[in-house]
């Protein structure tokens, strides 16, 4: 997909929320533009022609109660029913996906039906596409927004309650959101990805992100599992199927399956991580990691390619 | 003297030319403006200043800057074009203990690299 149209109000994803505010906004400013243009001509054509006695009743019943109460309520109908379309409303059965907007990242975390337990990842949320996906806003800390503009208008995330969202996605691809309220810092930074892929796909996905990751086996990767815990990675990160369960920043059980490194600043290959380990304070500055330059080279290389590893 | 005068142009016409850089080494198969634009696609700026490439200022790495007048590849091998394209194709098999990854790349966009960082004079 075009870069540009990744996060673009001006190209809503068809189908979505955000393309039924597309067309409001059409008829808004093409209404309102030929309402505008009669009233000139109607200034213009009282400025042109010789003053002759009008019929102001007739004028005042007509252009200023009339169709104002017939233009207006028109309008509130339709504005009402794209509130209301069936595109925003899920169902019992639809797909619940509960984001909390953290300082400054996303934690995504997905119910698994018929089970208790849920799978936590970071920073991008994967849709099945044709199905309503129902987002369950919320908030560990200040206020941010959930705005991703090519899906749906933005939706606050307040702290004590949950805000709901219901997407459709009609297409496959990529769409880039934003916070959208100030947070802090770092706010401008935090961003993360929908990705909408066939349900097949999604459920693939879905899968694979359930299993806890594996033990490595090669001496390089091992040494980087070594390294994870002799940094104190663990004290803020969790890695499911191992020891280290905390709950601070990202869980990094797949960590290399995901499309981009501390919430949408970085593409995700092993030298972004090594550069996002090494240097988060420079890429991030205010970040709550800090820059671990406590590794040698080799030992900076070998946990990265352990992360990477995880998909 | 017509012959002291020639003499002298002649001169300053050749010390005029010393303060134009020498020109980089050449990279056989490289294109600059395709390497700058892969050093961007990599993000090699998280960990690299690297003049020309928007938003490069890392510093986990060595900065960049006059990359065909450095001497020294890593501060390890003569910096030869050759070389720096094995190293950025895969650094850790020149120096295991380099904090470099090797990062996957074609042969083809290593050399255009290559070319580009030996365009920063």
């Amino acid at each position: 997909m075009d870069d540009s149209r990744l996060q673009s109000v001006l190209h809503p994803a068809p189908g979505s929320g955000s393309a039924l505010l597309d067309q409001l906004g059409t008829v808004m400013y093409v209404g309102a533009a030929l309402i505008f243009l009669v009233v000139i001509a109607l200034v213009i054509h009282a400025v042109l022609t010789s003053p002759k006695p009008a019929d102001a009743r007739k004028w005042v019943i007509g252009g200023g109660l009339v169709f104002p109460v017939i233009a207006l309520s028109a309008l509130l109908v339709y504005s009402i029913s794209v509130g209301n379309a069936p595109e925003r409303r899920g169902s019992d059965h639809t797909l619940r996906i509960r984001v909390t907007g953290k300082q400054w990242w996303w934690e995504v975390s997905y119910e698994l039906p018929g089970s208790a337990r849920s799978i936590v990842l970071a920073n991008e949320v994967h849709v099945p596409i044709g199905r309503p996906v129902h987002l369950e806003l919320a908030t560990d800390d200040v206020i941010h927004s959930f705005w991703v503009p090519a899906l749906a208008g933005k939706v606050d995330m307040i702290p004590g309650r949950t805000n709901h969202l219901v997407l459709t996605v009609a297409e496959p691809g990529i769409y880039r959101g934003q916070c959208a309220e100030y947070c802090g810092g770092q706010h401008a930074f935090m961003a993360l990805y929908v990705i909408a892929e066939s349900p097949d796909e999604f459920a693939r996905w879905l899968e694979r992100q359930s299993q806890p990751a594996s033990m490595p086996t090669e001496p390089f990767l091992r040494t980087g599992y070594e390294m994870f815990f002799a940094g104190g990675c663990h004290d803020c990160h969790a890695v499911r199927g191992t020891p280290a369960t905390a709950t601070l920043g990202p869980d990094l059980t797949h960590v290399g399956s995901r499309y981009s490194l501390g919430a949408g600043m970085l593409r995700n290959h092993i030298g972004t991580m090594a550069g996002w380990i090494a240097g988060t304070q420079d890429v991030k500055p205010g970040s709550f990691m800090p820059s671990m330059n406590v590794y040698t080279g080799q030992e900076l290389r070998a946990l990265s390619a352990w992360l990477e590893s995880l998909e | 003297m017509p012959e002291c005068r020639a003499i002298a142009i002649v001169i300053s016409l050749l010390l005029s030319g010393c303060d134009q850089p020498l020109p980089g080494p050449e990279v056989q198969g490289g294109d600059a403006e395709r390497g700058r634009a892969a050093l961007q696609k990599y993000e090699c700026g998280v960990c690299h200043l690297i003049p020309g490439v928007p938003g490069a200022k890392g510093r986990v790495g060595p900065a960049l800057h006059a990359y065909s007048r450095r001497i020294y590849i890593a501060g390890r091998f003569p910096n030869e074009p050759d070389t720096l394209t094995r190293w950025l194709l895969d650094p850790p098999a020149l120096a295991p203990d380099t904090a470099m990854p090797r990062i996957p790349m074609t042969q083809k966009t290593a050399l255009d690299i290559a070319a580009y960082l030996y365009s920063l004079e």
